[in-house]
């Protein structure tokens, strides 16, 4: 056998196995909505919490859909998305302990400054996206069941328009997270609907703006749920209720608030029975 | 498009400040694509010299079948990994999940049909053509495959680095069992994955030019390495 590939073998092997045990003990998995991650309020908070608790918290940030999926497999201890009746139905089947609310913020309907379906400044999503539909100008979404997603399809049902059967002409579902969806968007000069704190934190915005917003139908709540051990035995209670608790404690709803970016606040903190 | 100008100058910016984050991520990266790698050889170069040499009612079969496994998409891979380490999977009690050992688990399945299909085809070639030598002296069928593996090296070297070229080019495994985890599982494409989601795009193709430095730099080495080598034994 060739001595230097037998060398160069053992060697990277015992690289690879030796620096594989430093690994924290002391830290939870948390499943968890893209937006809170794209936005950078993680790296704000999540930091304060570590050096108070010496726990670190472990983020695995997907779309809602994904993030329940992954949480119902066991797979994370606290769960932070924002669809509240998928997330009441995960609760209500034993998955979770309980469902708070946690912050909020809204969403947003963006497009091109020509705004050629002429929807700027409407007040009613559901007229807005109507108006869109009916001007055959391309609308991008997500179409990948995460918390937007939902939101959209609701406003669409509201908006009596069926998108699904204009699938692939002006209706163009990604199926990708609000990061890719907003590149596509921008790309293919279309409208989206998307969360308020990805779009001010967007690095590649073009010259598109907001165009519709304000809309009550448009809020946007965010919820937090530890992870049932009855059902996932393996479930880290004490830690995961812990950082829960402290998401919800008035310290952590004013770090949720005083979490800036480009001189904007972009979560309002409405966790119940906190004085603040 | 200024965007490849700005890029540049990001993969500058970064590689200069030596960037702690970018380190760490950097590193992570090599430590799971060459591990997988290593692991990738130990199973893959004995299974190839076996289909090279040996003769047997469905060796075809099990010849085409780990070609066509060259081509596995690393997505489907990763969302395998993730359904055996899950929780709720086979393996959940083992706890691997977002862990660097899954990424290295997912990366190896990836590279082992690399590396056995490139290897079988060298040996085979090797040994049809010094058959009659081998058998003239006498050796044994363990004496004629380390013969055929040590005559082979350079090729064999050359299988590693597209293996590893595989590795640490893909982002659809790694990013599924590994969940892209801040200090943990970030890995430079699941970094680069995260940029463009955020919109960083110069960023992102910053990271995209570090990364094909890096790949550069890994294959310089090998290719000097193998080149003194030579001047070594024609000394």
């Amino acid at each position: 056998m060739n001595r230097h590939l037998a060398r160069f073998m053992a060697v990277s092997t015992v690289v690879a196995m030796t620096t594989g045990a430093a690994i924290a003990d002391d830290f939870i998995v948390v499943q968890s909505t893209t937006s809170t991650q794209n936005s950078g309020l993680y790296d704000y908070i999540l930091p304060i919490y570590e050096d108070k608790s010496g726990v670190q918290i472990r983020v695995v940030a997907v779309g809602t859909g994904q993030a329940i999926k992954n949480a119902r497999n066991c797979d994370g201890d606290v769960l932070l998305v924002h669809a509240k009746p998928a997330e009441e139905k995960f609760v209500a089947e034993g998955y979770g302990v309980e469902r708070t609310d946690l912050m909020y913020n809204d969403f947003i309907i963006i497009g091109p400054p020509a705004d050629p379906a002429g929807v700027k400044d409407m007040t009613d999503a559901s007229s807005a996206l109507n108006k869109i539909a009916g001007s055959a100008n391309i609308f991008v979404s997500r179409g990948d069941d995460s918390g937007t997603n939902k939101k959209e399809l609701a406003l669409w049902e509201a908006a009596g328009v069926d998108p699904s059967l204009s699938s692939g002409e002006w209706y163009r579902e990604t199926g990708s997270g609000m990061g890719a969806t907003l590149n596509a968007t921008i790309a293919m000069d279309g409208y989206t609907m998307t969360d308020r704190a990805t779009w001010i934190a967007f690095g590649n915005k073009a010259d598109h703006e907001i165009l519709v917003e304000g809309d009550k139908a448009l809020f946007n709540q965010y919820g937090v749920i530890l992870v049932d051990s009855e059902k996932c035995p393996r479930v880290k209670s004490d830690l995961g209720q812990a950082f829960v608790d402290w998401m919800l404690s008035d310290e952590g709803q004013k770090a949720i608030a005083s979490y800036r970016l480009n001189g904007k606040q972009l979560f309002f903190p409405n966790a119940p029975n906190v004085t603040n | 498009m200024q965007d490849f100008a700005a890029s540049f100058f990001e993969a500058f910016r970064l590689v200069i400040s030596l960037d702690p984050d970018l380190l760490e991520v950097v590193w992570l990266s090599m430590r799971v694509s060459l591990s997988a790698v290593v692991m990738a050889a130990l199973v893959g170069f004995p299974v190839g010299a076996f289909l090279a040499v040996a003769r047997f009612p469905g060796r075809g079969l099990l010849v085409v079948t780990i070609s066509a496994l060259m081509g596995l998409p690393p997505v489907v891979v990763g969302l395998v990994v993730y359904m055996l380490l899950s929780s709720a999977g086979v393996l959940g009690p083992l706890q691997l999940l977002y862990t660097p050992t899954a990424m290295i688990i997912a990366q190896t399945i990836l590279v082992t049909p690399i590396v056995a299909a490139l290897a079988r085809q060298t040996l085979e070639d090797l040994h049809d053509e010094y058959r009659d030598q081998l058998v003239l002296y006498g050796l044994g069928n363990l004496a004629q495959l380390k013969t055929l593996l040590w005559e082979g090296r350079y090729s064999l070297l050359t299988t590693l680095l597209a293996g590893f070229g595989r590795a640490v080019a893909e982002v659809g495994a790694v990013i599924i069992v590994g969940g892209n985890i801040n200090h943990v599982t970030r890995v430079m494409t699941t970094t680069i994955a995260l940029e463009t989601s955020k919109g960083n795009l110069a960023l992102a193709l910053g990271l995209g030019f570090i990364l094909v430095t890096i790949a550069f730099a890994v294959n310089a080495l090998v290719f000097m390495s193998r080149a003194a080598a030579v001047r070594h034994a024609y000394a």
